[in-house]
């Protein structure tokens, strides 16, 4: 099953605040092999941020996405600011693009990441390649 | 480290094990099966359990930090995912090696073209970053 052609451009509602703390600063960092310190995270930290909006992109039904179809086609970040211990960030994604190619749903995302007081801390742009049953 | 226009970074070598993949799925949120079930991986015509593509570049970001000498710097960072990092479920795992050289020095910062390879493969495809100047 496709997903549902009336995606591009839209905005998912901003998701809950995810309030940063050094312990999961400690395990992401711990997890990718690096040292940091807990105070400020990595630089692909904010994915922990973007995934919970792409998660609420997944799993709306009327979007028609299986999970295990899809593969993470192209990422990328852009900062204003490391994320630091303490931020609490929500992620705002709105559906950039969609394509279809070979059968594979290609779904470009834009999360953009804001603190508590709304100001801009990061921009992780996510494709998405949702595979088709036949694919 | 010299981050002058055409300087070539020292090579960082990672070796990456299933366990791995496990650590960085509880740590990240991705728990997708294709990244640690070989059955639902082949299912959907993988080889066999891949890393996570965020995993592979959080490794690039690693090797920025190293080659910054300082945590905090990377200012922008991209890649594709072209090829799948296929992990074996034994203790050896795979190495992936992440390069990279300066491309130029700009008002932005430091501007740097990466390669990260698995065995003979580029598995990101045009990977980049950019650093805060010193």
């Amino acid at each position: 099953m496709a997903v549902d052609a009336s995606l591009a451009g839209r905005t998912f509602p901003p998701t809950e605040p995810y309030t940063v703390s050094r312990e999961k600063i400690l395990e992401f960092a711990r997890a990718t092999g690096s040292e940091y310190d807990g105070r400020s995270a990595p630089g692909t930290f904010p994915i922990v941020i973007a995934f919970t909006a792409m998660h609420a992109l997944m799993e709306d039904p009327d979007v028609g996405i299986a999970l295990h179809r899809v593969v993470h086609g192209e990422q990328r970040f852009t900062y204003t600011r490391p994320v630091a211990e303490g931020d609490r960030l929500r992620a705002e994604l709105t559906v950039d693009s969609l394509r279809q190619i070979g059968g594979a749903d290609i779904i470009g995302t834009r999360s953009e990441i804001t603190d508590a007081d709304g100001e801009h801390v990061c921009t992780a742009f996510a494709t998405l390649v949702h595979r088709g049953e036949d694919a | 480290m010299n981050l002058e226009t055409g300087s070539t970074l020292p090579a960082q070598t990672y070796r990456v094990t299933r366990a791995d993949l496990v650590r960085y799925a509880g740590a990240s949120g991705d728990f997708n099966p294709i990244h640690w079930s070989d059955r639902v991986a082949t299912s959907v015509g993988l080889p066999g359990v891949i890393a996570h593509g965020m995993f592979t570049m959080a490794l690039a970001g690693r090797a920025l930090d190293t080659w910054a000498g300082a945590p905090g710097r990377v200012r922008e960072l991209g890649c594709k995912f072209t090829k799948p990092v296929v992990v074996p479920d034994d203790d050896e795992g795979v190495e992936v090696v992440v390069s990279g050289t300066v491309k130029n020095v700009t008002e932005d910062g430091v501007h740097i073209a990466l390669e990260v390879t698995c065995g003979d493969q580029k598995v990101l495809g045009q990977p980049k970053a950019v650093l805060a100047r010193g």
